[in-house]
């Protein structure tokens, strides 16, 4: 079990590398000069000598890489030029809410996702099946900002029922929370869950045709032991695998659906830090998501050993 | 009364060109303790009997369209689901012919055995381990205790087609249906599972029926013989009749290059032609279009099975002329 | 392998996508939006950015089709012009994929040597969540149309490159690629022939998904304000100047929006069916 996990951290070095490397190069890509698109066309000349000097663009390119290493172990990621504070402690106050919004939102969409893909499998060719699979297929093409403005006009502007927007700490009001985190929540959720449900209808499909599925029938267990017990451990399997897939989605949702809704999580900050042109805070921003993202993957992979023995022991 | 009696069983299935009928008036019944071989070529509807006793036909897209199967003077094909799941394991149980898929991967082999025997008994885990280790003992399996946390892919397929005698046998049923048990094996081991088959039979005194291609198996194993084509009963008799004065001609096709044990032979090679699809069968004697017997009338009826001597039927017009 | 033979399977593989309902379905939505962007100038001859002040805020309805918006533009006019620059985004992307994704994913696929290298720079592209990563590349290219294409080439490309480099690792060790190879073909010639025409089949299906990611990312970074700059008649644009008015103006946001998702919907129908007949293997995968 600990083999797996040392093993895919080792795995993930090079590609955690390479993140860090293109994050690096982001502002030497900037076509022209990099101080120029950061404070303007009119800013004075010593303006732009200060923000070189600041960002360490007046050193040579290899001394500029090896300070960014230096600084990234230590786990520095520079100042972000718009909040004045350092990209890490920006980027860590803003986390938890984005980290809330999306714990919420994957748990509708696991409840939403896997129910419907069960039960679609289950009852297979029948109306539930092709109901369940229409609204996957709406769902999945139902963008994310489209669905919140929807789900705005309706449940806020008309109905008045929650608020447009804003953003209420978990810990402070857990009512307040969720008034604020539902819509959010769904808005990321049913694209995931239709993208899940097939998903899951289409792998317990496969499972249910299975031999120890005759097997567990033949000798006499009730029909509920074997789909829930035998199927669903085997489906479960590879649905794990999407679960990794889900969470890089679902932060990406965040973004849009955090500007959408006013709520102050990394998505918004980035976007802010993009409109503003506030290099630093992109670039630790992308690192540090990027890498959190590889270690849920990573934590995914260990799921899947724990799920099948076949992987537990052959790898061990 | 008979252990099981089957009588006029027919099953259809629905393909993309329609429902065919896959096995048609299957009647023959099995005494308490008897062994009885069905045996027919690949698609010769064998295992869709076995699976219509059994009541796990995959339904859609296969139904049942007539006919009974009485167990023990009951009517299985009308019973509930719920009393069919409980006859299932202490009842009727059933091995397959694929001991490397038939185990679910992600269970322990005990477990798979324990949870048969928490499905039909109320046992404590306790006892309930000592069953399933007693059992594995039974079918062979050495170090048991320590073979009960092993997984199936830690096992070989000679083990786990034991494992599936275990959990078949660990409710001890009245029937055991045993689908091709040793087809998937190598020569030597299906000699072993054989040879275990028939001592249990010995102890638990089960009836079984053994369905194969294999006209060895039946020699070594069958009582009586039910030999199958196309979806129908074409003869029956007594091992000893059978092997002796075989009436149907599609029997003595296959007779004729019987495959002994330790060379198996998953074609008939003696029989011209091929099974035809179930949609595509003969008028008449399904037999028709492969049999050098054939006359013009076989095309008219489908012959039906007609008891000779001694228990000794067979369903072809022409057995008077073989005689 | 002669002619004819080629035929038959391509019309037999045409009849059962025609079969396919959904497919159908699919084709009649994208092709609808399809249709609107060509024809874009005959049918919204109205420019999508004359200002009209006087106009402004009218609902849908008898003079203007599909409304005005906060300047009085015309709605229908924007929403025309948005689908053409939709598509010619999304087609763009899927040309680059197309092309660079299958360069990459045979190089790695089929040179051994290089698939380390490729497949590692693949593999750390592919970790950065894809809208992050976008908004990261516009933030540095800048706001234009070409620079949302780059974005999204950059975005998807290695997506692309990863499910060609799996068709070609097991197409070379298909019998007949190593007959060509030992009768002295050389690669080029292998690939183009012998690799390549059979590793067609999933990047097919996986570029009739792209298009639809294209388009929904693309609208998501206007929506954003990364994307092209307004008042360039984006969907997501219009959609994210609306919101201001989303009470007493709903139309400006709900009708862009339902282009957009009639576009993703049809495109996901076509690719499934294009799945479902072309590669059934995938079927679990997406």
């Amino acid at each position: 079990m600990g083999g797996i996990l040392v093993r895919r951290l080792v795995g993930a070095l090079p590609i955690l590398l390479i993140v860090s490397l293109i994050t690096f190069g982001m502002i030497h890509l900037i076509p022209g000069d990099p101080a120029v698109a950061i404070a303007g066309m009119s800013a004075t000349p010593e303006q732009l000598a200060n923000i070189r000097r600041d960002l360490g663009l007046d050193q040579p390119l290899l001394s500029q890489l090896w300070d960014w290493y230096a600084n990234l172990l230590r786990g520095d990621l520079g100042r972000s030029l718009l909040l004045g504070q350092p990209v890490v402690q920006a980027t860590m106050r803003r986390l938890p809410v984005t980290l809330a919004l999306s714990a919420y939102a994957l748990v509708l969409t696991l409840l939403i996702g896997l129910v419907s893909g069960i039960v679609a499998a289950l009852r297979q060719n029948t109306w539930i099946d092709q109901v369940a699979m229409v609204f996957a297929m709406l769902g999945i093409s139902l963008p994310s900002f489209y669905l919140g403005l929807l789900m705005i006009i309706v449940f806020a502007v008309d109905l008045r029922w929650l608020p447009t927007g804003g953003y209420i700490v978990l810990t402070d009001d857990p009512i307040g929370w969720l008034a604020t985190s539902t819509m959010p929540a769904i808005s990321l959720a049913l694209l995931l869950a239709g993208l899940l449900a097939r998903i899951t209808r289409s792998t317990m499909l496969e499972v249910l045709r299975q031999d120890y599925i005759r097997t567990a029938r033949a000798k006499g267990l009730p029909n509920r032991t074997v789909v829930v017990k035998h199927a669903l451990a085997n489906a479960l399997i590879p649905i794990t695998t999407v679960v990794g897939i889900i969470v890089s989605l679902l932060i990406s949702g965040s973004v849009v659906v955090e500007t959408l809704f006013s709520i102050p999580g990394i998505g918004q900050l980035l976007t802010q830090a993009v409109l503003n042109r506030d290099y630093p805070m992109v670039q630790g921003g992308l690192l540090i998501t990027t890498t959190l993202l590889v270690l849920v993957n990573i934590g995914v992979d260990v799921c899947y050993a724990l799920l099948d023995p076949r992987v537990r022991y052959d790898g061990a | 009364m008979s252990l099981l009696d089957v009588r006029d069983l027919t099953t259809s299935f629905q393909t993309g060109g329609g429902e065919v009928t896959a096995i048609e008036n299957v009647s023959f019944s099995l005494e308490k303790g008897e062994i009885l071989g069905i045996v027919g070529e690949s698609g010769s509807g064998k295992s869709v009997t076995a699976l219509a006793i059994m009541g796990l036909l995959p339904r859609p897209p296969a139904r049942v369209l007539g006919g009974s199967v009485r167990f023990e003077g009951q009517d299985l094909l009308t019973l509930s689901d719920r009393s069919m799941q409980r006859l299932r394991g202490p009842g009727i149980a059933m091995v397959f012919q694929e001991p490397m898929t038939s185990l679910n991967p992600v269970f322990t082999i005990g477990e798979q055995i324990m949870e048969t025997i928490r499905a039909h008994e109320s046992l404590s885990q306790k006892d309930s381990f000592a069953r399933a280790v007693e059992m594995l003992e039974k079918v062979g399996i050495p170090a048991a205790t320590t073979r009960m946390s092993d997984y199936p892919h830690q096992l070989s397929g000679g083990q786990r087609q034991r494992v599936m005698l275990a959990i078949a046998l660990v409710c001890r049923p009245r029937l055991l249906i045993a689908d091709e048990p040793t087809t998937a094996l190598d020569v030597t081991i299906q000699a072993q599972i054989l040879e275990l088959l028939m001592d249990l039979r010995d102890e638990f005194g089960m009836a079984i029926i053994m369905i194969t291609h294999n006209m060895g198996v039946i020699a070594e194993t069958a009582d009586r013989v039910l030999v199958m084509y196309a979806g129908r009963v074409v003869e029956q008799a007594p091992v000893g009749r059978l092997f002796d004065h075989p009436l149907h001609p599609y029997t003595r096709g296959l007779l004729s290059c019987v495959p002994t044990l330790d060379q198996d032979q998953d074609r008939l090679i003696a029989i011209p032609g091929s099974l035809p699809e179930p949609s595509r069968r003969p008028s008449g004697c399904r037999f028709s279009a492969r049999c050098v017997h054939a006359i013009p009338a076989c095309s008219d009826v489908i012959p039906p099975l007609e008891i000779f001597e001694q228990s000794h039927a067979a369903a072809c017009i022409r057995v008077g002329d073989f005689a | 392998m002669t002619e004819p033979k080629r035929a038959s399977p391509f019309r037999a593989t045409m009849r059962r996508l025609l079969h396919h309902r959904l497919f159908v379905l699919g084709c009649v939505l994208f092709g609808l939006i399809l249709l609107v962007a060509i024809f874009a100038p005959l049918i919204a001859p109205v420019d999508p950015n004359k200002l009209s002040m006087r106009m402004k805020f009218r609902p849908p309805g008898a003079d203007f089709i599909f409304g005005t918006d906060n300047f009085g533009r015309s709605l229908w006019s924007r929403v025309v012009w948005g689908a053409q620059l939709s598509m010619f985004i999304g087609g763009a992307v899927v040309a680059i994929n197309a092309v660079l994704g299958t360069a990459i994913g045979a190089a790695a696929g089929y040179f051994r040597r290089l698939d380390n290298a490729l497949m590692r720079i693949n593999d750390a592209l592919m970790a950065f969540p894809a809208v992050l990563l976008a908004i990261g590349v516009t933030a540095v290219l800048g706001p234009s149309v070409n620079d949302v294409i780059i974005a999204l080439a950059i975005v998807y490309t290695p997506r692309t490159a990863r499910i060609v480099r799996s068709s070609v690792i097991v197409l070379r060790e298909m019998e007949y690629v190593q007959a060509a190879l030992a009768a002295g073909a050389g690669h080029w010639r292998i690939l183009r022939r012998h690799i390549l025409p059979n590793a067609m089949a999933p990047l097919i299906v996986q570029l009739s998904f792209l298009f639809a990611y294209a388009v929904l990312t693309e609208a998501t970074l206007s929506f954003l304000g990364v994307g092209a700059v307004p008042p360039t008649p984006t969907w997501g644009n219009i959609m994210a100047e609306g919101r201001q008015y989303m009470t007493d103006a709903p139309w400006i946001i709900t009708i862009p929006g339902a282009a957009l998702m009639i576009t993703v919907l049809g495109l996901n129908l076509l690719g499934d069916g294009l799945r479902d007949v072309l590669d059934p293997r995938l079927r679990i995968q997406q």
